[in-house]
């Protein structure tokens, strides 16, 4: 017997608290697969520590999505129950962790935004949203600065891990664009000062980001560039890998538990 | 793993405001800024701190076990320097 998967009615709100939880899941997972394989115990556990964080705030925002929806599903549904297309996260958090400096500038490119993200949603008019921002946002700082000395570290360490660092840059550079966009269904919800524009960002990321990757001795890719697609369903060949570990044993044994 | 690399830190926790610090173990890091927040990461998890320090365990000058002896036997037999042959008058209250 194997799972169905469910359907899911994408009304603007729901859609919009779904798209961020799919981030949150699909990177926190990234990152979960890192457990026991990182290159030392300590960021073993840093890694696992930001996993855990990105795994709650999915959980608030796919507990919200769901009541929103009021359609029955729930947050292990809409995790373990929808196929690839269905999925809503960025390009960027389902790519794969590479080394560690891919790992680490795919985090660094993410919690830069994250925390400007986080910070101006608490002042969403949605109070579900504003709370939830306000415990992910000192989460994402933290997630920031951890990223931040890493990089620095790789690319000012050394010939290697300069060279490693710069070729994470240069992969994941093309996937930063999607995270400032917004489209019709998300309009209206910012307009209503439920949402924040995401291109309003965009200056004080890129800023954040020049600092540190110069301070790396790193440079930023001159391409402008950027893939798209993940908000809508249209994913890297890599997150259907990733579902069919993530869903194997709901899918194999629908509704199994603990 | 050690490398020269990644030095050993020792770790220091307050647990409440009022405390003192109090060791809690070590860990390997590159330096104090990633030493700092592979403690936070390792051993406040839980919520066991509100401060924290590291200091290279290279930095901490250590008491020789060999000579446990010579050390610390003579305060043994010193029972006088405990406080236990006063009478605490009850004003004092709680000391």
């Amino acid at each position: 017997m194997v799972a169905p998967s469910i359907k899911v009615s994408e009304a603007p709100l729901m859609l919009y608290a779904l798209r961020r939880a799919d981030d949150a899941l699909i990177l926190g997972h990234r990152l979960s697969e890192w457990c026991g394989h990182a290159p030392a115990l300590e960021e073993d556990m840093a890694l696992a520590n930001i996993a855990l964080d990105l795994l709650g705030q999915a959980r608030e925002l796919y507990s919200y999505a769901a009541e929103v929806e009021g359609k029955g599903n729930d947050e292990d549904k809409f995790a373990y129950l929808r196929d690839v297309r269905q999925y809503r996260n960025l390009l960027l958090a389902e790519q794969p962790n590479g080394d560690f400096a891919h790992t680490l500038v795919r985090q660094f490119f993410y919690s830069a935004f994250a925390d400007l993200y986080w910070r101006a949603m608490m002042q969403s008019r949605n109070p579900t949203l504003a709370a939830i921002a306000a415990k992910s946002e000192k989460e994402s700082a933290y997630h920031l600065r951890h990223s931040s000395e890493w990089v620095i570290r790789l690319g000012d360490g050394t010939q290697e891990s300069h060279r490693r660092a710069q070729a994470a840059i240069d992969d994941l550079w093309a996937f930063t664009g999607e995270m400032f966009e917004s489209d019709e269904a998300e309009r209206g919800l910012i307009d209503a000062a439920v949402a924040v524009d995401p291109a309003t960002l965009k200056q004080q990321w890129l800023k954040t980001v020049t600092g540190i990757v110069a301070e790396a001795t790193l440079v930023l890719p001159k391409s402008v560039w950027m893939q798209e697609g993940g908000r809508h369903g249209r994913h890297s060949e890599h997150l259907g890998h990733l579902l069919s570990e993530l869903q194997s044993m709901q899918r194999t044994f629908p509704g199994v538990r603990w | 793993m050690a490398t020269p690399n990644t030095p050993l830190w020792e770790v220091f926790i307050r647990s409440r405001n009022g405390l003192a610090h109090k060791h809690c173990g070590s860990l390997h890091a590159s330096d104090a800024t990633m030493a700092l927040q592979a403690a936070r990461d390792i051993y406040t998890r839980r919520g066991e701190g509100v401060s924290i320090w590291v200091v290279p365990s290279n930095a901490i000058t250590a008491s020789d076990p060999s000579e446990k002896g010579m050390m610390f036997e003579p305060a043994e037999s010193k029972i006088y320097r405990h406080p236990t042959f006063y009478e605490v008058p009850e004003e004092v209250g709680h000391m």
